[in-house]
């Protein structure tokens, strides 16, 4: 039932349509070009109390060109990929460009930057999975939540499965491509008691089918953090140590990362303008990025514009070391790119670690956070404003479940009371970290 | 303005001639999707033209143009959904996508073909390419007069971006129930973002809104340089706002924008999926009290021109106005055709979907309260300490405990019936049910925001409108960092 995907012929297929479109780019007039393009296939299926509901193929290509006229700049894309709309594309390009402003810091990286070590860091692991394979998966992730005592129903179990190509190439000559795959099995349950429905999940993704974790364990972790919400109140308003769960202190780092992104530094709209080597954390903490790990989730020799990637430490020993940079925000900086068009790649932890029991001892009487919500982070000044459920904790031990309330402060202010980092290391997405203790921030709740 | 055939006439031709297709294919099309056991199938054919250009440092140094389209294939039998979409609009396309979305679902009984019925409509806005609208000089020029206005308007203003897009969207459905309707869909927007520096201080302020014409109105309209000063004015009163209290009191929301904590808190909950399997807070309420006295909440896609407004949507149910909330009481869902089916309901217009490849779910169109009798300055007054917002960044709901989250990205506080001091970081938290049982005034002054809305589900985006008049709610729990 699946269809057949050749990556190879893909790759093939993919980097002969963007040497075309160089080539067209050149002809038409352009002084510069660079194109990307690529294709991904896969499978998606979700059941919902024990039986299917939706099963989906999907197959989503694209190619972009972006070109450069002197100092003049202009993009198309198209999800066709056939000549008639790559001559299309290059054709509306150009004539974009006529109309965009000079711009001394436009073009393509430097040639002599390009990557020129492309090893394979093998992170394709295709997925021979039928329809019906993909569904028992799911509805076996799904039974072991609903088996679980005081599950009162499903909210759906979905599996998905997919493989693709991407391709990068420039003027400069440089063409790099990739193959890849993704894979993630996830469950969400209901509850219910006499204070109503909570509803939680739990999945597992991973780019080798391999390193998935047992679906049955999936859905009884699922139902697990749904049961544990149930009988939520609300906590005092107050000052009070938080403890952040490692799916959300990865987002801490993100929000740093936007921080330190070269497009938010050159329009002045970061709350860490000018602070290059300045302290930002305590000094036992660092922060990196791997990018040429093999087998990860974000892994790639080269970035967004051909520039071979590196091991960028951003943070060293408390102080900000680098910022994130690609050619056009380092020119506009007056800086050297950091290989990080596209952003950062297997950003991990250079820091001591302790057990999750030993950060709720050090916190003593604080909040749990296990989930946030809204998008209350203001990237500018570093304010910091979200809705949030949890645990409260007394003695170093969890109470009982709360919900409805905020946990406010600034995340300069965040960073630099950061009290410690759990051994707890959540490794499904780009960013690996465990828990964070973050001395104090505002609660608002009853 | 009915002006149906000729909007099929007009999508046919799009999507279908190219690819050496005509009306009539689509019977064999649909037929490689129904199969026996199949309820329903249906053919969603999509192309959209989509423009982008952007100003910063006073020049417009980004432009893009992008072109997509493709046909999505469903199949439904039961609660199960077979589903494959394509780029090639093509026979061969409609064999293996159709072949692949019934193949995926293979139980029950074979129902009989119905025959093809044009759907009828009413046209809620100009089938039109809005990106024709302007040239590209004039398009440049609208930028450039926004970064110009912006910048005189304040010294304390450091950095302007201005954006401009456009969409024009192309859709034609075909399904088996006879369904045929198509829409031609326009849709713009105008953006002003600026950064204020003063004292060592920065902030951000920014304004927009578009709708479903074409970029000449936004010219005509004037509204770069109304944006600009828009967006100018929030920054400004952003660098002095104080940092806000932490805490539960009365919150006054301004008419308009904020009508996107109803989207949250009330809207989602009455997604007839939701309430189908049962995972919303407002599931099995039906006919009860769900909000104060005076409150009544509509999704109407009926409106002339707004973002959220849909002729008829992606099933090709004509939009509609349609009561979710009347004086408090909880009177109807909003449904596309497969949960309205298994519910028993009738499909309300509010299938929509992202594009041709992904599934089309129940959705918000443009959804409002309507006016009260109250005056918005009597709403104040009665206001001893609380807080009024006035613009709000974002906003996210649990549907199933009904906790709902906004951050405001302008809000004062109100001490002793006067609006006093910005403030700034505030987020409002709640849960749906019971704020709205906490609505204790209502304003008679009924707006819609101006047309920036977008909303999320399952991954998929799609424009929505907001609007209601001032509102007061007598308690939330506000995040600011002042305890």
């Amino acid at each position: 039932m699946a269809q057949a995907f050749d990556a190879s012929a893909q790759q093939s297929l993919l980097t002969a349509r963007a040497e075309e479109a160089l080539a067209l780019a050149k002809r038409l007039g352009a002084d510069a070009a660079e194109v990307g393009a690529s294709v991904d296939q896969g499978i998606g299926v979700s059941v919902r109390q024990g039986e299917v509901e939706t099963v989906e193929l999907s197959r989503d290509q694209g190619i972009a060109v972006t070109l450069y006229v002197g100092q003049r700049k202009g993009s198309a894309s198209s999800t066709d990929a056939s000549s008639a709309s790559i001559q299309a594309a290059v054709e509306k390009a150009l004539a974009i460009a006529r109309y965009t402003g000079e711009d001394p810091a436009a073009g393509l990286a430097d040639a002599s930057l390009m990557a020129t070590e492309l090893p394979d860091l093998e992170v394709h692991y295709p997925w021979a999975l039928t329809t019906d394979e993909a569904i028992e998966l799911a509805l076996a992730c799904e039974q072991a939540g609903r088996d679980v005592d005081g599950i009162s129903q499903s909210d759906g179990a979905s599996l998905s499965s997919g493989e693709g190509v991407r391709v990068y190439a420039n003027s400069h000559g440089f063409l790099g491509t990739q193959k890849g795959s993704s894979h993630s099995l996830s469950c969400m349950l209901i509850a219910q008691d006499a204070s109503g429905m909570q509803r939680d999940y739990d999945y597992t993704s991973a780019r080798d089918p391999k390193a998935l974790r047992d679906p049955a364990e999936v859905g009884r972790e699922a139902a697990e953090r749904t049961l544990r919400r149930l009988g939520a109140k609300r906590p005092p308003t107050g000052t009070f140590p938080v403890l952040f769960d490692p799916s959300l202190s990865s987002g801490l780092i993100g929000h740093l990362l936007s921080g330190l992104a070269g497009g938010a530094l050159y329009r002045q709209a970061s709350f860490l303008c000018d602070r290059l080597g300045t302290p930002l954390f305590p000094d036992w903490f660092s922060l990196e990025e791997r990018p040429m790990e093999i087998g990860a989730t974000a892994s790639s020799p080269f970035d967004g514009e051909g520039v071979q990637t590196r091991n960028n430490r951003f943070i060293d020993q408390g102080s900000i070391a680098s910022y994130m940079l690609s050619s056009y925000s380092a020119r506009r900086l007056g800086m050297q790119t950091t290989g990080n068009a596209g952003g950062a790649r297997n950003v991990r932890l250079v820091a001591p670690l302790q057990s999750r029991d030993s950060l709720l001892k050090e916190m003593g009487r604080g909040i749990w956070v296990t989930e946030l919500m809204g998008q209350g982070v203001n990237g500018v000044t570093g304010d910091y404003s979200r809705g949030a459920a949890g645990f409260w904790v007394e003695d170093g031990k969890v109470q009982y479940p709360i919900e409805e309330f905020t946990i406010a402060g600034n995340l300069e202010r965040m960073f630099a009371g950061l009290v410690g980092i759990g051994d707890d290391t959540d490794t499904r997405g780009s960013v690996h970290t465990g828990s964070w203790l973050i001395d104090a921030m505002t609660v608002a709740g009853d | 303005m009915t002006a149906y055939k000729s909007d099929v006439d007009t999508a046919a031709a799009i999507l279908l001639t190219p690819g050496g297709l005509d009306l009539d294919a689509l019977e064999t099309g649909l037929g490689y999707a129904m199969g026996a056991g199949i309820d329903y199938a249906d053919l969603y054919f999509q192309r959209t033209w989509q423009e982008g250009w952007v100003l910063e440092d006073s020049e417009v140094k980004e432009a893009s143009y992008n072109i997509d389209g493709g046909v999505g294939v469903r199949s439904l039998a039961g609660e199960k959904t077979g589903f494959a979409y394509s780029n090639q609009i093509t026979a061969d396309a409609l064999m293996d996508t159709g072949r692949t979305a019934a193949g995926i679902v293979r139980s029950g009984k074979r129902l009989p073909g119905q025959l093809v019925s044009p759907v009828s409509a009413m046209s809620r806005y100009a089938g039109i390419d809005p990106l024709a609208g302007l040239s590209a000089e004039e398009k440049v020029a609208m930028l450039k007069q926004a970064d110009r206005v912006a910048r005189a308007a304040d010294p304390s203003i450091s950095q302007v971006s201005a954006s401009l897009s456009g969409t024009y969207e192309v859709v034609l459905v075909r399904a088996s129930d006879g369904t045929l309707a198509a829409d031609i869909r326009p849709l713009v927007r105008f953006n002003v973002s600026v950064i204020a520096v003063k004292n060592g201080r920065r902030e951000r302020g920014s304004a927009g809104g578009g709708g479903r014409y074409s970029m000449a109105k936004l010219r005509d309209d004037q509204v770069a340089e109304q944006y600009a000063k828009e967006a100018v004015r929030q920054a400004l009163v952003n660098l002095e706002a104080i940092d806000a209290p932490a805490g539960q009191m009365p919150v006054v929301l301004a008419s308009g924008w904020p009508g996107i904590l109803l989207h949250e808190a009330v809207g989602h909950g009455l997604e007839g999926d939701f309430n189908r399997k049962g995972s919303s807070a407002f599931a099995g309420k039906m006919g009860e009290r769900v909000a104060a006295k005076g409150v009544t909440i509509v999704d109407d896609a009926t409106i002339s021109d707004s973002r959220g407004s849909m002729s008829v949507d992606d099933e090709g149910t004509p939009g509609q106005y349609t009561p979710l909330i009347e004086d408090g009481i909880l009177t109807g869902y909003m449904q596309d055709k497969l949960n309205a089916r298994l519910m028993g309901m009738a499909p309300t217009g509010n299938a929509r979907r992202e594009s041709f490849a992904h599934l089309p779910m129940p959705r918000m169109t443009n959804t409002v309260m309507l006016a009260g009798q109250d005056e918005p300055s009597d709403i104040i007054k009665s206001v001893k300490r609380g807080i009024y917002a006035v613009s709000f960044g974002g906003g996210q709901v649990d549907i199933t405990s009904g906790k709902f989250v906004f951050s405001a990205s302008e809000a004062y506080l109100i001490e002793d019936g006067k609006v006093t001091a910005p403030v700034k970081g505030a987020t409002l938290i709640g849960n749906g049910p019971e704020a709205m049982q906490r609505v204790s005034m209502i304003g008679h002054d009924m707006a819609l925001d101006t047309g920036i809305g977008v909303c999320g589900k399952e991954g998929q985006g799609v424009p929505v409108g907001v609007g209601q008049p001032t509102l007061k709610l007598d308690e939330l729990t506000v995040g600011g960092t002042q305890s």
